[in-house]
C-alpha cells in the first residue's frame, strides 16, 4: 500500500500508557500516524484510534481534561477503541476502582455496558492470547475463526446486537464491537503478530475512496 | 480457549543479553534487539526482560532498547528492573512496554504495588519473586537482590505469604523463579508451583528449571500454570520455540501455533 499524504490516521493522545505501541504497530504497516489531541486534526483525519490502558474513570477523565467527549462522539470517519478503548465508546462502564468509585459514564455511541469478567474461577485478569470468532465486518476481512488474539482486561463487553466478534473465557463476551462509524475491538491488535497486523491493515483500508 | 504461553526472559546487562547460572558467573548471549524479534518469530508468546543489574546496583534500566523492542517486536513485553518509583514505571510504559514487573523494591516497601496498581491498572504489573526451598525450616522463602550474588539476601517472607500480599495489594500477575534449580535444567519445581498455583488468582508464570520439551508439559499438566518462562534453553538452541509449540500441541496442550 502506498502511502499517501492526504491520508492520515490520528491517534488520540489521551495520555495513556500505551500510545507508542499503537503508534509503532501502524508503523511497521507504512501508515502516516499523528498522535494529538488537538481537536481540529482529529476532526480533519482519514480515521481515528482511540487507544486505552488504565482504569475506566482514569480513562474518562482524559477525555475530559481534553474536552474531547463532544469531538470524538461527533466523528463520522471510521474509529477503532482498543481494549479500554474500546469499553469507552460504551454507554457505561461499571469498573469501580482506581479513581472511580461508582459506575464512569461513557461516550455512548455504541449502547451496551461494560460489566465484569466471570472468569468462572479462571484467573484475572484475563491474560494471553484466545483465539476469536468472527462475524463478516471489514475489520475481520481474511481473519479465520479460532484466530489468536492477545487479551489483557478483567472487565468486557457482553453479547449483544453490536458485537462483531467473540471471545470465551469463563463466559463468553464480545472480543469486538460496532455501531456505524464506531467499532473498537477488546484485546490488543498492536501485540497480536499477524493476526493483529492484518486487523490493523484492515482498518487502514477503511476510510479511503478507493 | 486461552493457549499457554511460552516466554523466553532476557536477563539485560549492559544492554546485552547475559545468562548465568544459579544466577552467577554471567556470559553474554546476544543483542537485545535480534534476540527479541528472532524469538517474537520463532512463536514466543510473550517476552520478558529483567536488567539484573539494575536492583542490586540502585539503577534504573536503560529506557532506550525498550522502545527499539517497540518499534520492531508486534507481541507482547515486559521489563523488569529497579523500578521503584511512578514516575520510572510510566516511562517504561509510555516506551511501549506492556508490563512491568517489580521484585526487589517491592520487597524493600509493599506499598509500590497498590500504587502501581492505583495509577496503570492491575494488568500491567507483575510481581516477580525469586524463592527457594530452605532446608532448615523444611519452607519455601523469599530471596532479594538476586541480581548481584553479593547482594543477594534472606527476607523474612515465607513464599506463600508474600505470594498472597502481593495480590491483596493489587498485582496483576505474578512470576515465581524457583532458584534452587534455575539453570540446571532439571525441570520446573512442580510441587511448589502447583502449592502456588493454588493461591494464585492472577495468572501465574513458572521461572526456572526447564530443560527439556517435557518440562513444558508437565508444567501446564501438573501445575496448571499459564505461562511457563525459560531463558538458556532458548537462548543456547537446545529448545527451538517452533519445535515446543508443535510437541506441546501434539500432546493436547493449547498453544497458539
Amino acid at each position: 500500500m502506498s502511502v499517501n499524504a492526504n491520508d492520515i490516521t490520528v491517534i488520540i493522545d489521551t495520555g495513556c500508557a500505551n500510545l507508542s505501541s499503537v503508534k509503532y504497530a501502524f508503523e511497521r504497516l507504512n501508515a502516516n500516524v499523528v498522535v494529538t489531541a488537538e481537536h481540529a486534526q482529529i476532526k480533519a483525519a482519514t480515521r481515528v484510534v482511540l487507544p486505552g490502558v488504565g482504569t475506566a474513570g482514569a480513562a474518562m477523565d482524559a477525555l475530559n481534561n481534553r474536552d474531547l467527549v463532544t469531538v470524538i462522539k461527533s466523528l463520522t470517519q471510521p474509529i477503532l477503541g482498543v481494549c479500554l478503548g474500546m469499553q469507552m465508546l460504551s454507554a457505561l462502564s461499571k469498573e469501580h476502582g482506581g479513581r472511580a468509585q461508582s459506575n464512569v459514564e461513557c461516550l455512548n455511541v455504541i449502547p451496551t455496558q461494560i460489566t465484569a469478567l466471570n472468569s468462572q474461577g479462571l484467573p484475572l485478569p484475563h491474560m494471553g492470547w484466545n483465539q476469536i470468532q468472527v462475524g463478516n465486518h471489514p475489520l475481520f476481512k481474511g481473519i479465520a475463526n479460532g484466530s489468536y488474539v492477545y487479551f489483557v482486561h478483567s472487565f468486557k463487553a457482553p453479547i449483544s446486537q453490536y458485537t462483531l466478534a467473540q471471545c470465551e473465557y469463563g463466559e463468553t463476551f464480545s472480543a469486538a464491537i460496532g455501531n456505524g462509524n464506531f467499532f473498537g475491538v477488546q484485546f490488543h491488535p498492536e501485540k497480536s503478530a499477524q493476526i493483529g497486523a492484518q486487523i490493523l491493515q484492515n482498518f487502514l483500508n477503511m476510510g479511503t475512496s478507493q | 480457549m486461552l493457549a499457554k504461553r511460552i516466554v523466553p526472559c532476557l536477563d539485560v546487562r549492559d544492554g546485552k543479553v547475559v545468562k548465568g547460572v544459579q544466577f552467577r558467573d554471567h556470559e553474554i548471549v546476544g543483542d537485545i534487539v535480534p534476540l527479541a524479534a528472532r524469538y517474537a518469530l520463532e512463536g514466543a508468546d510473550e517476552l520478558v526482560f529483567y536488567d539484573i543489574t539494575a536492583s542490586a546496583h540502585d539503577r534504573v534500566v536503560d529506557k532506550s532498547w525498550v522502545s527499539r523492542v517497540a518499534e520492531q517486536i508486534d507481541i507482547p513485553f515486559c521489563v523488569a528492573g529497579g523500578i521503584k518509583t511512578i514516575e520510572q514505571a510510566r516511562e517504561k510504559l509510555a516506551f511501549g512496554a506492556d508490563k512491568i514487573s517489580i521484585n526487589s523494591p517491592a520487597l524493600t516497601d509493599p506499598s509500590l504495588i497498590s500504587r502501581l496498581q492505583d495509577e496503570f491498572g492491575r494488568q500491567c504489573i507483575v510481581v516477580g519473586i525469586d524463592s527457594y526451598y530452605d532446608k532448615a525450616s523444611n519452607s519455601y522463602k523469599v530471596k532479594q537482590f538476586t541480581g548481584d550474588e553479593a547482594a543477594t539476601k534472606d527476607t523474612q517472607w515465607f513464599t506463600q505469604d508474600w505470594v498472597e500480599e502481593v495480590q491483596q495489594r493489587g498485582c496483576g500477575e505474578i512470576v515465581l523463579n524457583v532458584m534452587n534449580q534455575d539453570g540446571v535444567r532439571g525441570g520446573y519445581d512442580i510441587t511448589q508451583l502447583s502449592l502456588i498455583r493454588a493461591l494464585s488468582d492472577v495468572p501465574l508464570i513458572a521461572s526456572g528449571g526447564a530443560g527439556e520439551m517435557v518440562h513444558f508439559k508437565q508444567v501446564f499438566e501438573q501445575a496448571n500454570v499459564d505461562a511457563a518462562l525459560a531463558a538458556s534453553v532458548f537462548h543456547k538452541g537446545i529448545i527451538d520455540i517452533n519445535d515446543l509449540k508443535q510437541y506441546l500441541h501434539n500432546e493436547a496442550i493449547p498453544v497458539r501455533l
